[in-house]
């Protein structure tokens, strides 16, 4: 009920230009976030498989930077689901992959190969897919 | 080595997923959104033993997700990590009673292929 009136208490163009805001915020919040930590956790190198270890990376620089950006992706993907449907959010968070793999190639130098490209592709289209259905069907008959 | 992450970053997650929902669940919808109503169920939900699990299960997720990356191509790892929604489905499926319809499962199947040219 709250969040009807809301939505409602909104003109539907600022609701729209508020959701593409967050949407684009998602998208590019969980590829800088992603390219952070793995540039920092390569620049640290072997550093053993201890849980600790793996805490003390958190004080890295570039992987602080990558862990502040991914808290500021779940928390804009939080917002975002709260008011749009998640069918709208499921193709947004799938672009993110192909988005991600461009990132790959300009910002840490990764030969992406043909074959990991059409894969890309496919899992961004099954994301898009699977979030094309009704969300809450639990209890329903079969 | 390898493959060991990216098999314990599938299951943390699909455990912790899996879990979450089972908690908030158990809590019930959330109707009221003022802060107050929202903070008192904040603390219930962070008493909920499956919500517990499920968060440490994300922790473990995480982690196994950062040593990945240090060791393997972003965009072999953060596409890999897709692969959750297989076993998630699934789980949806048999445990969470959920009806799963025909474009889901079309859904999973592109992204079980994905990650096979994906693994290449």
């Amino acid at each position: 009920m709250v969040r009807e009136s809301v939505v409602e208490s909104q003109r539907p163009a600022d609701l729209q230009a508020k959701t593409r805001l967050f949407a684009v915020l998602t998208i590019l919040s969980n590829v800088a976030g992603n390219s952070f930590l793995t540039k920092g956790m390569q620049q640290l190198g072997g550093i053993g498989n201890s849980p600790l270890a793996l805490i003390g990376a958190l004080f890295h620089p570039l992987v602080a930077i990558g862990v502040a950006l991914l808290i500021v992706w779940t928390l804009t993907h939080m917002a975002l689901l709260s008011w749009a449907d998640l069918s709208y959010v499921m193709p947004v968070t799938a672009m993110g992959y192909v988005v991600t793999a461009f990132a790959a190639r300009i910002f840490l130098g990764e030969m992406v190969s043909p074959a990991r490209w059409t894969g890309i592709v496919l899992v961004t289209a099954g994301v898009t897919l699977v979030g094309r259905t009704a969300a809450a069907t639990a209890g329903k008959s079969q | 080595m390898k493959w060991v992450l990216v098999l314990m970053v599938i299951c943390a997650t699909t455990v912790g997923d899996v879990l979450r929902s089972l908690g908030m669940r158990e809590h019930g919808e959330i109707h009221d959104f003022r802060p107050g109503a929202i903070g008192s169920a904040m603390g219930m939900i962070a008493r909920n033993g499956y919500v517990i699990v499920s968060t440490c299960a994300m922790a473990v997720s995480f982690f196994s997700f950062m040593k990945l990356v240090s060791i393997a191509p972003m965009s072999f790892a953060v596409p890999m990590s897709a692969a959750t929604f297989i076993p998630e489905t699934l789980l949806a499926r048999v445990l969470l009673k959920e009806q799963v319809d025909w474009r889901r499962w079309a859904g999973v199947l592109l992204i079980l292929v994905g990650v096979v040219f994906i693994s290449q």
